[in-house]
């Protein structure tokens, strides 16, 4: 049983040079094959590579720039927010410093009237106190004892005095609170005072609480020291350095990608809130929003391979067929070649042995007269005759001159058996031109000789002097075979299969079952010690073989043979 | 009565000693090496039989048989040749020679046709003088 690599290979993987012979103009098969394949498949993929990574890139660059941009859209909202938010409140205390009288701010119970309205209206104030132009706390109203508290050395009444308003960061203060402070500026008595409040962050907190962000997005405020303002949910609680490098200044909203600590690509978004310590941060992680992108390119990347191996597959095959039936091509030319070559050779071989048949025959007439009249000349003269030992000798020289004859004919018969001309026969025209031949021999021997048509015959293509030849053979053959007063029967029909057939029966002595088999062989002759050389009915049957006919033999012993020859009807054109 | 017979062939060897031998059994022999020596020989006498050689240098053997049988349609004319092919020999005998025999050939072969060939011509002759005879009883008006 073959392997499947066997049946797989094609015909032409194993041709060596040797198969190839001396015709080196053929391809070397197997590298034709490599060379379509390689092309072919350089022609196909590498524009099928390049067009689905360059869509992948494409693909992956558009949704990086969207979650860029939305992530900045989302940070510059949260920037308004929380502006807002301290503008607000701001604003109130401003509103406050304007339009309540000096007298009702030094009072702690209209403070705390103003505290308890603010908490209503706003939420978020936790205390509120008045300082003097020297850092003192002069009215407090709030949950702790802080009247009276000395802030002249604080940064922040620094700030508030040169600046007119101030926002903290947030810190934990005497409070232990997170919460940062507002102070507004204004002018108490002719003098600058300084309304202060603190606002815990919960309210703030909750700003950014609330934002739903995608990819595990985290949403916190850090001061510019780097310290977390809100707590954050992977970044750190409130006051703990953030673990993310705190970004640079930049007065729009930016949004990049940063790598945190572990390395992990994070699309982070932050905008600096004016006139205050804060940054507003949102980060994400860029592996969560790019799922998608990565089902997608999942996908691309099995069907770019899937088709590639498809394509692969149709091109192997077509190779392989193409460069078959090149083989094919190439093997049916090689053979046709081989075959012209033959012919040819078989033809010049022909042509020298007729040549030197015909020169060779006129001398051995010569021979055979001279050696005649010497026979002649013991038969005829009384002083030569009684000389046996001369007569035997010149019997052997008249005997070995008709072994040369024998022996020159072949030579003749086989030249005319190479060229072959192709032409329209009327085969009973053919065959009585043949027995014109043997009339003569056939009047002698009173053999009776019947051509019968048993209907119209076609005219049949075929070489005219093959066709006498083969005809000869067999009529010479069924004289050979018959007594005198014999009687050949030459049937001449069409048969179904666009063949003429043509039977030649003579009632003669029959072929012995053990020869019938042996009858077409060459030098096989029962008639081997008088004249036959064997050589006849093989050279029938090949001439009939060549002329693309058939051959078959019927006989009795005892009562006589019948050879069957039919010849395809053909057309001229082949 | 012996038969009286041209040899026509190009080797002046063959000719000889087929002369000598065909003398031997009683003929007589005349021989030619080429055609138009053997034409001037038909043109003086008369043959029995010829045997031409069907190739000589310088002449077709069939395109001489066809003059010859132009020239004398009763001349009984055996091709004699080396170089035998079926087809060549029928259309020998399409053309009207009276036999055709390869090279080297038997001489009672070849005398047996000589034979064939008078008795042939005989009848022919005889064939000729009766019809002469009838023309000459029917074109006299007794």
């Amino acid at each position: 049983m073959k392997s499947i690599t066997e049946m797989l290979k094609p015909r032409f993987w194993s041709t060596d040079d040797e198969v190839l012979g001396t015709n080196r103009w053929f391809q070397n098969y197997r590298r034709v094959w490599a060379i379509a394949v390689a092309l072919l498949s350089a022609v196909a993929l590498i524009p099928l590579l390049f067009v689905s990574s360059m869509d992948y890139r494409a693909t992956r660059n558009a949704i990086m720039s969207e979650n860029l941009l939305r992530t900045t859209r989302t940070t510059s909202n949260t920037r308004r927010t929380v502006s807002y938010f301290l503008e607000e409140r701001r604003a109130a205390l401003a509103l406050i410093t304007r339009t309540v009288p000096e007298a009702e701010l030094r009072n702690p119970n209209h403070l705390r009237e103003i505290l308890g309205g603010l908490k209503a209206a706003f939420g978020g104030y936790t205390d509120l106190g008045l300082v003097d132009e020297n850092g003192r706390q002069v009215t407090y109203v709030g949950p702790y004892a802080l009247q009276g508290k000395d802030y002249s050395d604080q940064p922040w009444f620094r700030e508030t005095m040169d600046l007119g308003s101030y926002v903290s960061s947030v810190f934990l203060g005497y409070r232990d609170l997170p919460h940062f402070v507002l102070a507004v500026r204004f002018t108490l008595d002719d003098k600058p005072a300084i309304l202060r409040a603190t606002i815990d962050i919960s309210r703030f907190q909750e700003l950014l609480t609330d934002l739903t962000l995608s990819g595990d997005g985290d949403a916190f405020i850090v001061n510019t020291e780097g310290i977390l303002q809100t707590p954050s949910r992977l970044h750190g609680d409130v006051l703990e350095i953030m673990n993310l490098p705190v970004p640079e200044r930049a007065s729009r909203t930016q949004s990049d990608v940063v790598r945190s600590s572990e390395g992990e690509p994070l699309i982070t978004g932050y905008a600096y809130v004016e006139g205050t310590p804060f940054i507003v941060m949102i980060v994400k992680r860029q592996a969560m929003l790019m799922e998608s992108v990565n089902k997608a390119s999942e996908r691309i990347l099995w069907i770019t391979g899937l088709s590639g191996v498809v394509i692969l597959l149709v091109i192997l095959g077509v190779a392989t067929f193409m460069v078959g039936r090149i083989y094919d091509a190439d093997q049916t030319r090689i053979k046709a070649m081989r075959d012209m070559e033959h012919a040819n050779r078989m033809a010049s071989i022909g042509r020298l042995a007729a040549g030197v048949a015909h020169e060779i025959n006129n001398p051995l007439a010569i021979i055979n007269e001279k050696a005649g009249l010497l026979r002649d000349l013991f038969t005829f003269r009384d002083e030569y005759k009684g000389d046996d030992r001369l007569v035997g000798m010149v019997d052997s020289i008249i005997n070995s001159v008709e072994r040369c004859g024998t022996i020159t004919k072949r030579l003749l018969g086989f030249a005319r058996q190479v060229d072959t001309y192709m032409a329209p026969l009327n085969l009973p025209g053919v065959v009585r031109e043949v027995l014109s031949f043997v009339q003569k021999e056939a009047e002698y021997r009173s053999i009776d000789v019947q051509v019968i048509l048993e209907d119209e015959i076609p005219s049949v293509v075929s070489d005219r002097g093959k066709v006498q030849q083969i005809f000869l053979n067999l009529v010479t053959n069924a004289f050979h075979a018959m007594e005198d007063g014999g009687s050949l029967d030459i049937t001449i029909r069409r048969t179904n299969d666009d063949m003429v057939e043509l039977m030649f029966s003579d009632d003669g002595c029959g072929i012995a079952p053990e020869n019938m088999e042996r009858i077409f062989e060459p030098f096989f002759s029962t008639r081997k010690q008088t004249s036959g050389t064997g050589l006849g009915l093989s050279i029938t049957y090949g001439l009939v073989n060549e002329l693309g006919g058939e051959m078959d033999v019927a006989s009795e012993l005892g009562t006589g043979t019948t050879f069957i020859i039919r010849l395809p009807i053909g057309s001229e054109a082949n | 009565m012996s038969e009286k017979v041209l040899l026509i062939d190009d080797e002046p060897e063959f000719l000889e000693s087929m002369g000598e031998r065909l003398k031997l059994r009683d003929m007589d022999v005349d021989s030619s090496t080429n055609i138009s020596e053997a034409l001037d020989k038909l043109a003086a006498e008369q043959f029995d039989a010829i045997f031409l050689d069907l190739q000589m240098p310088g002449t077709n053997g069939i395109e001489s048989l066809k003059m010859i049988k132009k020239l004398y349609p009763d001349l009984q004319v055996i091709l004699l040749t080396g170089h035998a092919s079926v087809e060549k020999g029928i259309e020998a005998m399409k053309l009207g020679a009276m036999d055709f025999i390869e090279k080297p050939a038997d001489i009672n072969v070849l005398s047996e046709k000589v034979k064939k060939a008078q008795a042939k011509k005989m009848i022919l002759v005889e064939k000729a003088t009766e019809e002469r005879i009838s023309s000459i009883i029917t074109g006299k008006s007794w």
